[in-house]
């Protein structure tokens, strides 16, 4: 499905900060596959998935999705397949707009932005029924600003929208880590039910040690560059936070931390 | 007196339609674009240039805001594919829009006395409306840009449009170049500041090449008084707002001159005005924010 190979990418080339964060590296991730990335700041989480998404370009190698190689795409034109939502509730919604417009918009992607009508009045029932399962009310608010919801309402719809047309792969990026720990149980929740519904693969990074063991079926930790662990199956369903706590403390041994 | 007012509006009105065009670029795209600059006086200039060899001055208004739309594509292109900082990016086409403005019009004057224009209506209307002839068809024309903008931004096209100013980041992930929507933004944007110029041109009888310096604060400045003054109330648009925001800009002017100030003071009254349309938003907003209001994100 998606496939990293031989990956290089250097920070601040040429100044006394220049950093070789990923040298060689490679990552397969099949169809189906629901991954959380952990990892501690600066082990490459975000670049890997910026690699992915192409708002990075990496030094060398080559990014596979579903076999093409994507590796010199734009970040829009891989959009296409590719849904993102962000560590930034703000990120994933357009503030002086409404819930409908919102979603409608999301709901054109991938089709033509015309001179036809924006809002999708048609549709109207099937955005409610979406914005239902999330038990938030946001379905009776449609038009309400979206620049007006909580952080934890807007990080639900930039979910909804992002899933709205099912893409090939989606990358959350610490998408929970902005909320309180309510709002982020609940969108947490939201996401893994959305994922198993509309079977679509993922890639989440989560400082979240409890979320990495009890949802995703795969989960990779990063440090320095390399993926130093990458359990799935029965070897992940076995590990628990404190597995991950330890081998964190080893690393941070070694580093002297 | 009422020749006062109608003046006012007529003059509020002809500009209110640049003042859309601010409204896109500032409010929506937050582009501080100062193209508009050069962009007014380069509608008056091609207005005044057609004219001149006898094209139908109604014809003068659609070429204009034709002009205009590639000056601001030139901006856009400028700073989205040539990664030049936007109030640059602007004041770049601005000035390389003196010479082209001279070269069009042929001299940095043009009278255009004696040649018909969109006012000059048949001797067969009724004696109502040739006596208020300038108001009314500045008014149709007005209306009629207002409604279009309206209807534009309602679209899918629209939509994208208010959404990349807001959120640059969410037009990525919905597979569009947030770069060609900006460059067709100021396309649009500088094509209704042309459009403007070239009635104010028809209306004046006259290309001077020196109109458009201050063209940028003057439709900020309405702007800002525009949707300072009405955001508050529901059913009005905000593009109504910008219009009635020129109006009464320009009543704050022509009030300052009558009480004795010289004409060459605009530019100070202008820019007094500005300041203090921007304490008072900033001071109302403020208020909101203390009463737990919206957020303005």
């Amino acid at each position: 499905m998606l496939r990293l190979s031989h990956i290089n990418k250097s920070f601040n080339v040429g100044t006394v900060d220049e950093k070789q964060l990923f040298t060689d590296f490679n990552l397969e991730i099949s169809k189906g596959e629901f991954v959380s990335v952990i990892g501690s700041n600066g082990s490459g989480k975000t670049t890997m998935l910026n690699i992915i998404s192409g708002d990075i370009k990496p030094d060398g190698g080559d990014v596979f999705l579903s076999g093409d190689n994507i590796t010199k795409m734009a970040n829009y034109k891989r959009a296409r397949r590719i849904s993102r939502v962000f560590q930034n509730p703000s990120n994933g919604t357009c503030p002086t707009m409404t819930i409908l417009e919102n979603m409608s918009i999301a709901d054109n992607k991938g089709k033509s932005f015309n001179l036809t009508k924006g809002l999708n009045n048609k549709r109207k029932d099937f955005y409610r029924s979406r914005l239902e399962t999330l038990g938030m009310g946001l379905e009776n608010r449609l038009g309400t600003l979206t620049g007006s919801l909580s952080g934890g309402q807007r990080q639900a719809l930039a979910l909804i929208m992002a899933t709205l047309a099912k893409p090939d792969i989606l990358l959350l990026d610490e998408h929970t880590a902005a909320l309180d720990p309510k709002s982020a149980d609940i969108v947490m929740r939201l996401t893994d039910e959305v994922v198993k519904e509309n079977e679509i693969t993922t890639v989440m990074i989560t400082h979240n040690l409890r979320y990495a063991v009890e949802y995703g079926t795969r989960t990779i930790m990063m440090h320095e560059g390399n993926a130093i662990m990458d359990v799935s199956g029965n070897e992940k369903s076995e590990k628990t936070t404190n597995d991950y706590l330890k081998i964190f403390n080893e690393i941070s041994i070694e580093c002297g931390n | 007196m009422n020749g006062i007012v109608i003046s006012i509006f007529e003059q509020g009105l002809i500009y209110g339609i640049m003042a859309l065009g601010i409204y896109i670029s500032y409010k929506i795209l937050d582009f501080p674009d100062l193209s508009v600059d050069g962009t007014f006086p380069l509608g008056a200039a091609v207005t005044a240039a057609l004219m001149l060899k006898g094209i139908n001055p109604w014809l003068c208004l659609p070429i204009s805001a034709v002009a205009g739309c590639i000056a601001g594509a030139v901006t856009g292109i400028l700073h989205v594919k040539l990664k030049i900082k936007d109030l640059l990016a602007g004041i770049l086409t601005m000035t390389a829009l003196y010479s082209v403005n001279y070269r069009i019009a042929g001299a940095p004057n043009q009278f255009l006395m004696g040649k018909s224009t969109v006012f000059t209506l048949p001797e067969s209307m009724p004696t109502f409306i040739t006596t208020y002839k300038y108001i009314i068809v500045i008014f149709i024309i007005a209306v009629v840009m207002k409604f279009a903008l309206d209807w534009y931004l309602s679209t899918k096209s629209g939509f994208l449009l208010r959404s990349v100013g807001d959120n640059e980041g969410l037009v990525v992930t919905l597979a569009q170049n947030p770069g060609t929507i900006k460059i067709i933004g100021l396309a649009i944007s500088n094509g209704l500041v042309a459009l403007s110029g070239s009635l104010a041109c028809q209306r004046s009888m006259q290309f001077d090449i020196t109109s458009g310096t201050g063209t940028m604060v003057m439709g900020l400045a309405a702007v800002i008084i525009g949707i300072t003054i009405f955001k508050k109330i529901k059913f009005m648009r905000l593009t109504t707002g910008v219009l009635f925001g020129m109006i009464i800009y320009k009543a704050c002017i022509t009030a300052a001159i009558s009480s004795g100030m010289a004409s060459s003071d605009t530019n100070l009254i202008i820019t007094v005005l500005f300041v203090a349309t921007l304490l008072i938003n900033d001071f109302t907003s403020r208020k909101n924010k203390k009463k737990g209001g919206v957020i303005n994100a």
